[in-house]
């Protein structure tokens, strides 16, 4: 389903609480769907500013992951590194309405051509 | 038309005799008793109550008339005509009439819309069946006290505070209740993990079931309802359901009539609508972009609806709201953000035996949320300091101890000074009795650490929430000699507890499951880190093999993914070869695999397996079961676990041989398969001391002598090479057998998280580990029965079960973006 500024891309009941869920983006950089403990979801692009690692697949906690590949803590609100070390990876607004997430469709779409 | 005596005043109308459109007639007729002819429309047949006290009527322990808010008197006396049991079914805003269902039509001047909000369904099959009921008015509390005196099952849909309220008067009543909430946690919009945790725990202690995570396909029943189906296919039986999902703002009429409508009914700061002359309040509004399902906001709104009415300004800024929850012996309080982000700290207190846990969120020197279960005495006061935006810097370190404690000099108080301050007797850990004057007799006895204090008077050894207390102690006694050193450090930042202390309250307090460990313990973070939550994890499989629940978010990539990440984001995938023994048909199965899935190497490792690289997460399941069908199953080459048993090839070929390693090899293998540890672990059986399996470098190495068979633990070819020590010699495969699994189990048990065995070894030292393994003949014998018995649990192919469907979201895209639509988003 399309409409002008967001995209609904499933069910919140599809995250797993303190886990993360793909979503690839065609001809464009895949994205990480995020939810915390208390039911918050956040979005990421899937790659860790350090070594481009799968976010996605790392332990959340709080409102930080921690990349699987050299444990880099990410923050899920901003995208910043933690810590010592220092990076960014681009956020995604979403939100939850009536239980479907929603994204927005620019920044999900950024670096697509057309 | 009903003939009314000619009255000049203007009319004013209010559709909806609950709170809200009460109370607002109550704040007109404060600011100026004569401005207005007022009648009130009711839907129900009865006077005004107060909708959320019908919990405690559902419950025993309230009647209808303890709620009243205003009896049949006050409309009277005030000169209101009230019209209940007849809903208004039509407004017309160009003839200014609305009509109720009766036919009635009454003209306005000015009307107010006051109806609140309806209960939300959830669109199910056998949602209309009889029985099902809802939980809004005195008429849902009829039906569900006319089925609890039946007795027999409840099932409540919803685990908000609405649901939890439902199923405590339910219970009560005497019905066998299960709630059932979609979400992971209960009330997840009011409480964090930590909290609803405790939640649970209580309600499921009062004999309520709680299903998380339990999403309702059907209520089943022919003529009434008699159960419900969840996804899953579990069946519940139920003699009554209540649906309390939800609620939705009340908008039919207004949208109908053509006001503006969004997700309520839409209103500026004086609770007027897009017309001049229909005002609206309560939960069927929009006020800035926001709804309320809670009564604190009515009153606001209904003091700005008032004043703007008599033409003075008090324009409604929305509202904070704060959430208490009426079950009985259940202090439970939350309010503000508590989702934590960026700049936002917590400050968590835990009190195990009290059953408290109190979190506070401080971003930028202000309160921003809280929670808190057990000792709600201090809501109030956060809450108090949360809508005023006060500045909490000065009393930042006293905060969560409470009002009393801030503000009676606690907080700015040099916190040594504080406990100089204290008397002897002034008891400082409440779990153990410890008072003052014992921790200071301690520490003047030669405790000179927090370790010392903990083992010699047990104070801050039980849950740990003195720990702070007992270190400025520490402070005062010592001066600068006290540098706050441990020998022992901590698991992690999340807690003051060491590997061992953590493990050892785990089997004594019989924690089952990672938040009970936290609570127990005091942790100081909601829902520990990346750290611990493995840890965690892996201690409870320990301790409780047939009961532990796997938390697949407690683990690290490899373990949840049964497969090793690589740096690309792809997998390798090592099927097991029993001894590095495999067969023609084996192979041609991984060449086919290799082939169909687009590995992009295949590679011999160090421990003699095939792994195939370049393996995406969503070709996994389906790799696995290429494998599973040619008798493959999972090498554990990711994990914290048995990793390979290498092997020679033994007498059976070699001219050196002296024993059968390769199937020595082969039954060590098939014992210790499957089995989780600190670390990951490898075995080795040489069939000569020319030892070409390498067993001198493994974690368990055998090398086979004429004689026998030396055994040999804590070797390392890592970063740091450690050669293994000789542990003892045995004569028999039986002997190796149970030696391993013995040893194993004592590595299992003794070792921290992450501890491989040699620096286990170097830690504890090889004495202990013969004591223990060799001179203790019961003792291994006890061990290797353990080990045994946590293997019947353990030994389960994990890529069958994944291949199976089990855990299939961990391997699928949530969706995909294509430019011009999205798919597969169910």
């Amino acid at each position: 389903m399309v409409t002008a500024d967001w995209l609904d891309i499933g069910p919140v009941d599809q995250l797993p609480a303190l886990g993360a869920r793909t979503l690839p983006v065609q001809g464009g950089e895949e994205i990480a769907i995020f939810r915390t403990a208390n039911g918050s979801v956040y979005a990421l692009l899937n790659k860790c500013p350090h070594k481009q690692g799968p976010l996605s697949q790392g332990i959340v906690h709080d409102t930080t992951v921690t990349c699987p590949l050299h444990n880099w803590r990410i923050s899920l609100v901003t995208g910043e590194a933690l810590g010592d070390d220092v990076g960014c990876v681009p956020t995604i607004p979403v939100k939850i309405d009536g239980g479907r997430i929603l994204i927005a469709r620019k920044e999900a779409l950024q670096g697509v051509d057309g | 038309m009903v003939a009314s005596p000619p009255d000049p005043r203007p009319h004013l109308v209010v559709i909806g005799n609950g709170m809200a459109g009460c109370r607002a007639v109550e704040e007109i007729l404060a600011r100026d008793p004569g401005k207005f002819r007022i009648t009130i429309f009711g839907a129900e047949p009865r006077v005004n109550y107060n909708r959320i006290m019908l919990s405690p009527v559902l419950a025993g322990e309230k009647t209808f008339e303890d709620i009243i808010i205003n009896g049949a008197d006050w409309y009277a006396d005030s000169g209101i005509e009230l019209i209940s049991g007849d809903p208004v079914v039509g407004i017309d805003r160009a003839a200014k009439t609305v009509t109720a269902k009766s036919g009635m039509s009454v003209s306005y001047d000015k009307l107010l819309i006051a109806t609140g909000s309806d209960p939300f369904i959830i669109p199910v099959p056998g949602k209309d069946l009889p029985g099902v009921v809802t939980f809004r008015d005195l008429d849902d509390v009829d039906k569900m006290l006319a089925a609890a005196d039946l007795g027999g099952n409840a099932v409540v849909i919803g685990g908000g505070l609405l649901g939890l309220e439902a199923a405590h008067g339910l219970s009560l009543r005497g019905m066998q209740v299960t709630v059932l909430h979609l979400m992971p946690t209960l009330m997840e919009r009011q409480l964090d993990e930590a909290a609803a945790w405790l939640l649970k725990t209580e309600l499921e202690r009062r004999g309520q079931t709680i299903l998380t995570q339990a999403d309702t396909a059907e209520i089943i029943g022919t003529d009434k309802v008699e159960g419900v189906r969840l996804k899953d296919g579990t069946e519940i039986r139920a003699d009554i359901v209540v649906m309390a999902v939800g609620i939705r703002p009340s908008t039919a009429l207004a949208k109908e009539a053509g006001l503006a409508v969004g997700r309520g009914i839409q209103v500026d700061d004086h609770m007027v609508t897009s017309d001049a002359d229909v005002l609206a309040v309560g939960e069927c509004v929009e006020h800035d972009g926001q709804v309320y399902g809670l009564v604190a906001p009515l009153w606001d709104m209904c003091r700005s609806l008032a004043d703007g009415l008599v033409g003075s300004e008090n324009p409604y800024k929305g509202s904070v709201t704060s959430t208490k929850l009426k079950v009985s012996g259940i202090d439970l309080f939350s309010a503000g953000d508590f989702s934590g982000g960026e700049g936002c700290e917590d400050i968590v207190l835990r009190d195990a035996t009290r059953g408290v846990y109190k979190r506070v969120i401080v971003k930028q020197d202000k309160i921003v949320g809280a929670v808190l279960y057990g000792d709600t005495a201090d809501g109030n006061w956060y809450f108090d300091l949360l809508k005023k935006g006060e500045d909490i810097a000065d009393i930042r370190d006293a905060l969560i101890f409470g009002q009393a404690f801030a503000s009676g000099g606690g907080a700015t108080a040099n916190p040594i000074d504080a406990v100089a301050a204290l008397s002897d007797d002034a008891e400082i850990c409440g779990c153990n009795g410890v008072s003052k004057g014992q921790v200071m007799a301690c520490i003047a006895g030669g405790a000179q650490s927090l370790d010392g204090v903990r083992s010699g008077c047990k104070a801050s050894a039980s849950c740990g929430s003195c720990t702070g207390l007992v270190e400025n102690l520490l402070a005062l006694a010592l001066g600068d000699e006290f540098a706050g050193e441990r020998d022992n450090k901590p698991m992690c930042k999340c807690t003051s507890f060491t590997h061992e202390d953590v493990r050892a309250a785990i089997l004594e307090k019989n924690l089952k499951e990672i938040p009970a460990v936290m609570q127990a313990l005091s942790w100081s973070t909601p829902d520990g880190c990346s750290s611990c939550r493995p840890a965690l994890n892996y201690y409870l499989l320990c301790a409780w093999p047939a009961e532990h629940k796997e938390d697949p978010q407690s683990r690290f990539v490899n373990e949840r993914m049964h497969a090793n990440i690589q740096k690309d984001g792809t997998y390798s995938v090592v099927p097991r070869m029993w001894g590095g023994v495999t067969t023609p048909k084996e192979l041609r199965a991984i060449a086919d695999a290799a082939e169909k899935y687009g590995a992009r190497m295949v590679k011999v490792t160090g421990g003699q397996r095939l792994d195939l690289f370049g393996i995406k997460k969503e070709d996994l399941p389906h790799i696995w079961a290429d494998l599973n069908a040619a008798g493959m199953v999972s090498g554990h080459a990711y994990g914290k676990a048995l990793r390979t048993v290498k092997t020679c090839v033994g007498s059976e070929w070699c001219r050196f041989g002296t024993q059968d390693s390769t199937g020595l090899g082969i039954l060590l293998e098939q014992m210790t398969w499957g089995s989780w540890m600190p670390h990951k672990f490898k075995i080795a059986v040489s069939g000569c001391p020319r030892n070409c399996a390498e067993a001198t470098i493994k974690d368990f190495g055998v090398i086979c002598v004429d004689s026998g068979y030396e055994l040999l633990v804590g070797g390392n070819g890592g970063i740091h090479l450690r050669g293994t020590d000789l542990l003892c010699k045995v004569a028999t495969e039986e002997e190796a057998l149970e030696y391993c699994g013995a040893f194993i189990q004592l590595y299992r048990e003794e070792a921290r998280y992450l501890d491989r065995t040699a620096p286990w070894i170097e830690r504890v030292g090889l004495d202990h580990v013969k004591a223990r393994v060799v001179d203790d003949h019961e003792g291994r014998k006890a061990l290797y029965g353990r080990f045994l018995h946590a293997q019947k649990y353990l030994q389960k192919d994990p890529w069958a079960e994944r291949a199976a469907g089990k855990e299939a979201h961990l391997h699928q895209h949530i969706a995909e973006i294509r430019p011009f639509a999205v798919v597969g988003a169910h």
